[in-house]
This record gives C-alpha cells, structure tokens and sequence, in this order.
C-alpha cells in the first residue's frame, strides 16, 4: 500500500510527514524553508527531497496527500459584530476555530473610518455578524450598506441575524462582492453555534482564498489545501480527545503551542461549573476552543514577554537551574532574539532562556484562555461566578511547537500553564499528565482524520511522548 | 380595540437573579395596572434572557427590574448589552431596590446603573407614583392620551 504525504506549508517551514497508513506509522519528517513569496513549490520540492534521502519515498509510492497552510499571513480576518462581548466576541471565536488570524475586529456600527481601516487591512476574508435572531436588524444592514459599497474585494461571510441576513447579502451584492450566508452564529443570547460560520471559513478558504495567495500553484503536486494549519491542529486534538467506534480518546485535554510570534492554546472541554452553586457569566464557550495570544511568542515577541510579565517573573522560572541564576541578563537576551528570529539555542544558557520565556508565555497564554472564578459577597452570603471554562480536571496537557521538540524541560514549561496557588481564580488543569508532540504531527493527524479518523487516532496515541 | 387604546404600554416586571423578596415590585405591578399599563409579571428567580425573551415576545416599551439582596450590580450586569443584540436598544431599562450594600451615598448607586445602561433608578423608598409619572414622560404619554 503506497504513502501517505500529510503537508504544511507554515508561514517558516513546509513540513512533510510520511505516514504508512497500513502500518500505522510515521515514516518520516522532513522540512524546509517556505517559499511563499517565490513560488510556494520550491520550498516543498526541497522538503520532499530531504524526505526522499532519508527514507527513500518515490513518487509513485504516494497514494494520497493532504495539505495545510498558514503560510502567506495565514487566513487574515476580519470579524465585524454587534456588541463587543457578544456577537463579536462569537464571531472571533468561531473564527480563531477555524483557524483564521484575527486582523481586525469591529463593533457596533462601522464608520466611514472604520471602513477605510479594513480597506487599508485588505484580509482574506470578511466575518459580518450581528443580532440575535429576530434582534437586531439596523447594524447589520447599515454595516453591509458601508461594506457593499467599499472597494473592498475581500469575500464575505453573513452569520447574522436571519431576519437581516438576506437583505445585508442584497447590499453587498449589489456593490459585487463575493458572500456566502450561513446560521447564526449567536442564535440565541445563550446560544453560541460556531459550526456553520466555521465550516464556511474552512470552505471559502480552501476554494478561493489559497488561490488569491498563489497557493493553488501547490496544487498540481498536493492536491486543494483543505484546511488553514490551526484548523488541522484543533481538529486533531478533537479526534485525541474524542476518540471514535472501537478506539477511545484520551478525554478532555489541552494543547499549548509556543511560537515565534504567538502562542495558540487549545481545550477541547465543555468547561462546565465543577459545582452547582457556581452561577456562569459572559458567552457560553465553544467545546472546541482556540485562543491565539499574537503577543506572546519566544522570538519576535520575546519583548513583548519580557513586557508584559517582567523581568523578575521571568528570571524566577529560571530557578530550577542553580546554575543560570544570577547569570544571565534577561534584557539583552531577549533583544537579541527578537532580533534573531531564526536563532537556535546552543549553549545551556541559551536553552535556559527560552525555556524561561516559553514557560512565562506559556503561563499568561493558559491564563487568558482558561476561565475564572471570582467570589461576591452579599449580606446574605457568598456567590460564586465562573467566567469562561473551567478546565481543572482535564488529565491531559500537551506541547507542540519548536521548544518542545528540543525535548529540554517539557515538564517544566507545560506546568506553567496549569493550576497555581498565587493565582487561585484561574480554573486550569490542577493534576494533569504531560505529553509532548515531539515529531510535531497533530497537524498531520487533524488532516488524516478527514481519511482514516481511527488510524490518525492510534498513530498520534503512539506518537505522543508522555514527560 | 378600545380597551387596547387605552393601554398606556406594556412594561415587564421581574425579580432579577437568586432573589425571592417579591413583595416590592408586586406593590408597583399593582399601581401600574391601576394606572392603565400593561404589566407582564415574570416573578422572582427571573433571568436576563427571561427579561429580554418577554419583551421581544410582547413588543414591550419597558423592562422593570426589581433587586433586593443587595447583588444588583452582578445579576444586571450585561443586561443592556444583551437588549442591544436581541434589538431592544429602544427599550426603557428600569431598576429598583435594595441595589447596593457597599455604596453608602445614592447618588453613586444611581451612577453605577446609569453606566450599566439603565435609564431610571430608583432607590428602596421609591413609591409607585414617581415610577408611573416617569414611565409617561419616557414614553411619552401626554395628559392628552389619558382619554
């Protein structure tokens, strides 16, 4: 039986994964620099010949391919609600679901301002959201009487108001944009339906945009680039957690992936109060939630780390190491990072380093992303209100991204992001296990799910590295 | 159809969150019926969805909220917000009660709900008269309307 080519073409590096699927196994990994700006085939003819070196793979030994990308900017967005915390803040999270890259996000009513902004932003693609259904009719409609008649040239997807939505889809139609309607992405005021806008990104992505960022040239060699590569990422975690008829998941769990530039959380937990005195607040959350932290990252936002949490909470990650206390100077390291995007670490000191950014990123990233608890109290006694997610019980945290594949200090940099005594109210994992995606194939596994859900399944179970 | 003319609007009228003092709204229910408004009583433990559904359903001109344990702030919070969406930003949003225990001088209560997006607030000793005089100049009924 022949191969398997599961693909990514990243905003750095094509990655390639060779999977026997009748095995069960990964063949072999191999990348190379992107080449996006040239010709996007370049970068993954040299991954594919590395590949070839190391385990002897010929082209007509592969049976299928499937391909991700977040290259070329990823999937640039631009989500446009009604109010702040709640139609958009249903439309980012639908959005960040689907692996999109938040560009801009607008509430209420757009202004002749606002338009120029997002014109100026030119994304791939524009989310327009707004009203319950059978609420709010005005914004919508005003939003997409602007938009209709911009220059913009973005496509458009309608997750209104199903009332609004078909006389929004006539206003932007007459200005000849390109707009797909689907439901509601906010039905109800407790009800969060993320699904339909989510499929319709992944198929507005996967038919036009790849074409407008020259992507499609890929396609005599991969096939249609079916998903953006966080898409791939979450939809792998679902199948881990899931499980499917005959193979079980590893139940709820998290995944953190420490970048460059950002820091992606993932849960896959309904979060529900542990209790049934703990009254929720806010939106309800997806199942499957993606947060992106775009200030967080060990490279290009290494100052920004150093910003955020300071110097003093950084240097007390490094002290699990006697030696580099009082060693390094946090300041000067951090602007040479940030500076040297490519940087690999090589010195003890240096992998200390960003171990201790990763761990602080890692730390503030679970934070947002995992829900709160706060008490308030009255004269008749205390309530108790969750924000958010709570994801104490999950047993299952797992790293993927650059720093753990070194394999140095997983444990160290996955425990920042769990339960801690200093800051009680956020509800993360209290007494999980750790795993780490060494070989780096959750994306793989998210798009072999498409094929062979049970077999993507038992492959990353055995591929993942228990720390 | 004239007794419908006749009604000056319809208001809904609810006890906000975990709270079950019903005695305070029930007094104002009473007036307001007495003085020709439609009143669409949802009782106590009600919802911000419960409050929002009702009004969407009764095209009501007013939403009433009553509180008297002293966690207003917690249980309202959002509730315009929430109107915006559902398309009742023309909505009345009135409060009344025991609003808050920590802030001893009204004029700071009253500015917190204000910031919330409700447009009366009204304190304990409130009495059904000011409410109703308030609800017809909100709404605009004129002693003329009055028939």
């Amino acid at each position: 039986m022949g191969l398997t080519l599961a693909i990514d073409f990243g905003s750095t590096y094509t990655k390639v994964v060779a999977i026997d699927l009748s095995k069960e196994d990964v063949i072999g990994v191999a990348h190379a620099a992107s080449t996006v700006d040239s010709d996007i085939t370049l970068g993954l003819q040299t991954a594919l010949e590395r590949l070839s070196k190391t385990i002897g793979i010929e082209r007509a030994n592969v049976e299928r391919t499937l391909a991700s990308s977040s290259a070329a900017g990823g999937l640039r967005l631009v989500a446009i609600g009604l109010v702040r915390v709640l139609t958009t803040q249903a439309a980012e999270e639908a959005a960040l679901g689907a692996g999109a890259r938040l560009v801009g996000t607008f509430s209420y009513g757009l202004s002749p301002d606002d338009v120029k902004e997002i014109e100026k932003i030119c994304p791939d693609l524009i989310l327009l959201v707004g009203g319950t259904d059978g609420g709010d009719k005005e914004t919508i409609i005003r939003n997409a009487a602007l938009l209709g008649a911009s220059r913009l040239e973005s496509p458009m997807i309608i997750a209104g108001n199903r009332m609004a939505a078909h006389e929004a889809q006539s206003l932007l139609e007459a200005g000849n944009k390109y707009v797909v309607v689907v439901e509601n992405v906010l039905p109800e005021l407790s009800e969060l339906k993320v699904e339909p806008t989510r499929c319709a990104i992944r198929d507005m992505f996967m038919r036009r945009i790849t074409h407008a960022k020259g992507l499609d040239k890929a396609q005599s060699l991969v096939g249609d680039i079916i998903m953006p590569t966080p898409m791939a990422v979450l939809e792998g975690a679902k199948l881990l957690a899931e499980g499917v008829e005959g193979e079980p998941g590893l139940g709820e769990l998290i995944i953190v992936d420490v970048g460059g530039a950002t820091t992606d959380v993932h849960s896959v937990a309904n979060g529900f109060p542990s209790q049934e005195d703990i009254a929720m607040k806010g939106l309800p959350e997806p199942y499957a939630k993606r947060t992106v932290e775009g200030d967080l990252g060990i490279r290009y936002n290494a100052n920004s780390i150093l910003q955020i949490a300071g110097r003093k909470k950084i240097e007390e990650r490094l002290a699990f190491s006697e030696r580099a206390s009082g060693q390094i100077n946090m300041e000067a390291a951090v602007q040479y990072l940030s500076k040297n995007i490519g940087a690999v670490p090589q010195r003890e000191e240096e992998f200390l380093i960003d171990i201790s950014l990763a761990s602080t990123a890692v730390d503030i990233a679970t934070q947002r992303h995992a829900g709160r608890i706060e008490d308030v109290y009255f004269p008749t006694g205390k309530v108790r209100i969750q924000h958010g997610k709570d994801l104490r019980e999950i047993k299952c945290v797992i790293g993927t991204g650059g720093i753990f594949a070194y394999g140095r200090e997983p444990h160290q940099v996955l425990e920042a992001g769990c339960y801690n005594r200093s800051s009680p109210e956020s509800l993360r994992p209290i007494d999980p296990e750790f795993f780490i995606d060494e070989s780096y194939i959750l994306f793989a596994v998210g798009l072999l799910a498409e094929v062979s859900p049970s077999k993507a399944l038992r492959i990353m179970k055995r591929y993942l590295k228990k720390v | 159809m004239e007794a419908s003319e006749k009604v000056k609007g319809t208001l809904i009228t609810g006890v906000i969150g975990e709270d079950v003092h019903i005695i305070g709204i029930r007094v104002i229910e009473h007036a307001l019926r007495k003085a020709g408004f439609k009143v669409v009583s949802l009782g106590i433990h009600t919802s911000q969805e419960d409050f929002i559904n009702a009004a969407k359903e009764t095209k009501a001109d007013a939403i009433l909220v009553s509180s008297l344990a002293g966690h207003a702030r917690v249980m309202a919070e959002g509730l315009k917000d929430k109107c915006i969406e559902a398309g009742l930003k023309d909505v009345r949003l009135y409060i009344g009660g025991m609003l808050a225990v920590d802030e001893p001088k009204w004029e700071d209560t009253e500015k917190t709900f204000k910031e919330m997006g409700f447009d009366r607030v009204y304190p304990p000793t409130t009495l059904p008269g000011r409410v109703i005089a308030d609800l017809e100049a909100d709404l605009g009924i004129g002693e003329k309307d009055l028939g």
